[in-house]
């Protein structure tokens, strides 16, 4: 079975995000740049699952400009097999990304897909789902644990009400939580044997798709900051303050609404 | 014509508060707005939702392969019914997540994810960057809008309403790919976190699932939701469902009281639009000050005790 893994470059998770002040977008100039942490936690899965002798290759795919080939190479030291790029001036909207991971995995023959939950710079959270969709096959979305069975895997979800056991038959899509695993470190002599891993490159506009009903993004500015907040030094103030504020009462319920 | 479908959220028996959320989203859209139920026996459900206020039709459609919401047996459903909608809206919680990608995939749209506030019919404002950045967002005029609503931006719509509801048998057969297998619930009986007034965490600092008794204590006097950080369920100290932040529930309870909790970006997303924020922190230098309404610089283990006390 071959493993398809999608990753994105994203700004770094540890980096302070600045928004541009014409409101173009989020400053990415000289800002590191790093694997979605959630493509991470998928592309250890995959490398898992090859190990344990379930899979025999794990293919990573990445969607974007020639800087995502620096990712697609950590990917490759991480342990994946191959490396794909769609290679594409604009960033690739999530209709579009499943559309173009479907070309990939019908081309290859693809027994698995695991992705991230999701990105986290555009909190999208759709191109999992969606490829699904397109693929007509079933989805597991959120796992925080997979087993695989014969020709089926069955997924923990991490669901609002708790933890969801699904089993999908594969092929399938797989989204991942936080908490699936923790991925590996690259070694030095990985980063070495990566580069001489295939990767290919795919133009984007050589695979018939069109970026059809996207969304205009526009107008980003930063969030608005919360009024600044005061200190006090003991129990007996801080109930004496939220008593004045009247968010507490002397029965201890709450009395008055201070929602926006 | 706007005409607004609602998907809704429910555990069989009771509606999900996130429905209402979505309708309060809807009247600012603007148009009719109607309630999709799917269920296995979804009456009470759906007489739940025809008496939320400002929806004018309640659509029950049952069949014994919807009662778990599995997205590809009701992605389905929501398709085969979208045809004279110029909206489907779905809460953004993890029912949503997973559905309306399906949904809007199937029907060839991009969804808008998260609105957190409506400027016209087909332009809204949605967080991004972990709430780091909000953006304009404008689906083209002409195609459906398939949107999840980011339920801590909106009010609850009030009861009161009195829609009509109409029963429909299911069109689209279970899909023999996925099966439902089980659900595991935190199973507390205290308020349900993304509706709770008041919510009391805990973070890493407690040190054990014991020392959440002290948590737990001061919640149950102030009648409150008790949530945690991502590090304190990493611990194990807790379960997932009461992780708060991006990655597990964002809320907005009028007050939040974080015991312990760094205030790490990731969980700060998820209590940005709480009314006052209280944090109580072993360490100044913590990140959660920069956020606190009130802040206290001290032990939790001394602390949490005397509020409890001072609150009896």
């Amino acid at each position: 079975m071959k493993i398809l893994v999608g990753i994105k470059r994203v700004v770094d998770f540890n980096v302070r995000i600045r928004v541009r002040s014409d409101g173009s977008g989020v400053e990415t100039d000289g800002v590191k740049m790093s694997i979605n942490p959630f493509d991470e936690i998928a592309l250890e899965q995959a490398l898992r699952i090859r190990e344990s002798g379930q899979a025999e290759e794990v293919i990573v795919v990445s969607a974007g400009g020639d800087e995502c080939q620096q990712q697609i190479r950590t990917a490759l030291a991480m342990g994946a097999d191959r490396g794909i790029l769609i290679r594409t001036d604009g960033a690739l909207q999530p209709l579009t990304t499943a559309r173009a991971l479907l070309k990939v995995v019908e081309q290859e023959h693809v027994g698995l897909v695991i992705l991230g939950k999701q990105a986290i710079d555009g909190d999208y959270s759709q191109t999992g789902q969606m490829l699904a969709a397109l693929w007509d096959r079933p989805q597991a979305t959120f796992a925080s644990k997979l087993e695989l069975g014969e020709g089926t895997a069955r997924v923990t979800r991490e669901v609002d009400a708790g933890l969801e056991t699904i089993e999908v038959e594969l092929p399938a899509v797989i989204t991942v939580d936080l908490r699936l695993n923790e991925p590996r470190f690259v070694k030095l002599p990985d980063i070495m044997k990566a580069k001489r891993k295939p990767l290919d490159l795919i133009e984007f506009s050589e695979l018939g798709l069109s970026a059809e009903n996207d969304l205009a993004v526009s107008n980003y500015h930063p969030p608005a900051a919360r009024a600044r907040g005061i200190l006090v030094e003991n129990a007996a103030q801080l109930v004496a303050e939220l008593n004045k504020r009247g968010l507490v009462q002397r029965s201890g319920t709450p009395s008055r609404s201070t929602k926006k | 014509m706007t005409k607004i479908l609602i998907i809704a959220e429910h555990d069989g028996n009771t509606l999900n508060p996130s429905t209402a959320h979505c309708v309060s989203c809807a009247d600012a859209i603007g148009g009719d707005t109607e309630i999709l139920v799917l269920a296995s026996d979804g009456q009470a459900v759906a007489e739940q939702a025809a008496s939320t206020k400002g929806v004018m039709t309640v659509h029950l459609v049952q069949g014994g392969h919807l009662e778990a919401p599995l997205a590809a047996n009701w992605a389905n459903e929501i398709v085969a019914m979208a045809d004279g909608y110029s909206h489907i809206l779905g809460p953004s919680t993890t029912l949503g997540r997973d559905l309306m990608p399906r949904v809007a995939a199937l029907l060839g749209v991009n969804q808008v994810s998260d609105i957190m506030a409506v400027e016209s019919s087909h332009h809204f404002k949605r967080p991004i960057y972990a709430g780091n950045a909000i953006v304009d967002v404008q689906a083209p005029e002409g195609t459906t809008v398939v949107a999840t609503v980011r339920t801590a931006s909106w009010s609850g719509a009030e009861a009161g309403g009195s829609a009509s509801v109409i029963t429909h048998d299911a069109v689209a057969g279970p899909v023999s790919h996925t099966a439902f297998v089980g659900l595991e619930s935190g199973g507390s009986d205290r308020p349900d976190l993304q509706t709770a007034k008041v919510v009391i965490s805990g973070g890493r600092a407690l040190g054990s699932s014991e020392s959440f008794n002290l948590i737990y204590a001061l919640a149950d006097k102030l009648g409150a939701g008790v949530g945690a950080s991502r590090a304190a369920v990493d611990a194990g100290y807790v379960p997932n469902d009461m992780q708060v932040g991006q990655t597990g529930k964002i809320i907005a309870p009028e007050l939040y009281m974080a015991f312990g909790i760094s205030g790490a970006i990731q969980h700060v997303t998820g209590i940005k639009d709480a009314g006052t924020i209280v944090a109580v922190n072993k360490d100044p230098d913590a990140p959660i000050f920069e956020l606190a309404d009130i802040g206290l610089v001290g032990d939790l283990f001394t602390v949490l005790p005397e509020l409890t006390e001072l609150l009896s």
